[in-house]
């Protein structure tokens, strides 16, 4: 399932992750998250660039509960939470949100 | 409480035997096989470090993967069993876990 | 809560890129600690090389997932064993090893290593104390 950017074809996975992660770009996580029904606010890219930033730091994708005490622990418990987390991204934080990030699927999601 | 170690590599190419010889406690199960059943083998440079451990330890071959490389039973060192699957499996249910040195 | 936790330890016997073997055990332990057992790691033999800093894998076109290391702790894997007789092999002594940390919960979140250094006889023990053993 690729993606149109640009009248350029964006390549992705059946499930929606990019395969070169360095064709990732803020207009793409737009029309990736267009995609998945989300419409990208100030709250969602807080979130993507959180995940960008621990993707480049530990080379992986955090699985949910990582990810939730990982903003609980640098934003707040009022955002580090399951229900603020799925009320962003309904079909899970991690993994919807790590496919607007251009990342790969997280390890330890099944 | 006890382990089964499994190796199967050959001592000749990797160090699996001689770090699970290190490794194993005394009471332990050392089962030798595929390309591990050569380290049974008599005459060969491993003879000392297998004999200063095979009391306490107690040293297995499996016999298909012996046979299946042409390992005679007379040519294994002294104390060294060889069993068949089913001692395999015995075993396995005998001991507490079961490691492999891969 | 009444189920029983296990201890799992995975032994890492193998130098981080010559084989798939320590990429892959890395992800094992990922996916493993989301079941909450009492999850720890061994470093011996060329294991060790695993968790040499300064690894730099972009000529070779292959991740460096050295850093991943450093998020065990995130995934609350904040045991890894070390054998010392396997550095001395080789040459190597801990100040050759990435730094890596994780936050005790129970201490009000202090940072405390996660690697520690034990001799081959205490390997051998904490080996031979777990419920489960899984090897690379």
């Amino acid at each position: 399932m690729n993606y149109q950017l640009d009248g350029q074809e964006v390549p992705a996975d059946e499930e929606g992750y990019i395969t070169n992660l360095s064709d990732w770009s803020k207009d793409l996580a737009e029309v990736i998250a267009k995609e998945e029904g989300i419409e990208m606010d100030d709250e969602r890219w807080e979130v993507v660039n959180f995940l960008r930033d621990y993707y480049d730091e530990y080379q992986i994708a955090p699985a949910v509960r990582v990810l939730i005490k990982a903003i609980k622990k640098t934003m707040g418990p009022e955002k580090g939470n399951n229900k603020y987390m799925y009320e962003l991204f309904p079909y899970g934080p991690a993994k919807q949100a790590c496919k607007i990030a251009g990342l790969p699927k997280p390890t330890g999601c099944v | 409480m006890s382990t089964l170690h499994t190796v199967n590599k050959s001592p000749f190419s990797t160090q699996s035997l001689l770090s699970c010889l290190n490794h194993a406690k005394d009471g332990d199960t050392i089962l030798m096989i595929e390309d591990g059943v050569y380290g049974a083998a008599k005459g060969t440079g491993l003879g000392d470090a297998l004999a200063a451990r095979g009391g306490a330890v107690s040293l297995c071959v499996l016999a298909s993967d012996m046979e299946a490389r042409g390992l005679e039973a007379s040519r294994l060192i002294d104390g060294v069993t060889p069993v068949d699957y089913a001692g395999f499996v015995e075993m396995v249910v005998n001991n507490d876990r079961t490691q492999s040195w891969l | 809560m009444s189920e029983t936790v296990k201890k799992f330890f995975y032994v890492n016997r193998k130098a981080p890129y010559g084989t798939i073997f320590a990429q892959e055990a890395l992800e094992v332990v990922l996916i493993g600690a989301a079941f909450d057992q009492d999850v720890s790691l061994g470093f011996l033999d060329d294991g060790v090389y695993q968790l040499v800093k300064g690894q730099d894998t972009k000529d070779l076109g292959v991740k460096n997932f050295s850093p991943t290391f450093r998020a065990l702790g995130d995934y609350d894997v904040t045991k890894l064993f070390v054998e010392k007789e396997s550095l001395d092999e080789r040459g190597l002594s801990a100040d050759d090893l990435d730094e890596i940390m994780y936050e005790d919960e129970d201490d009000d979140w202090a940072e405390k290593p996660s690697i520690r250094i034990v001799s081959r006889a205490e390997m051998a023990d904490i080996m031979a104390d777990q419920d489960v053993v899984l090897s690379f």
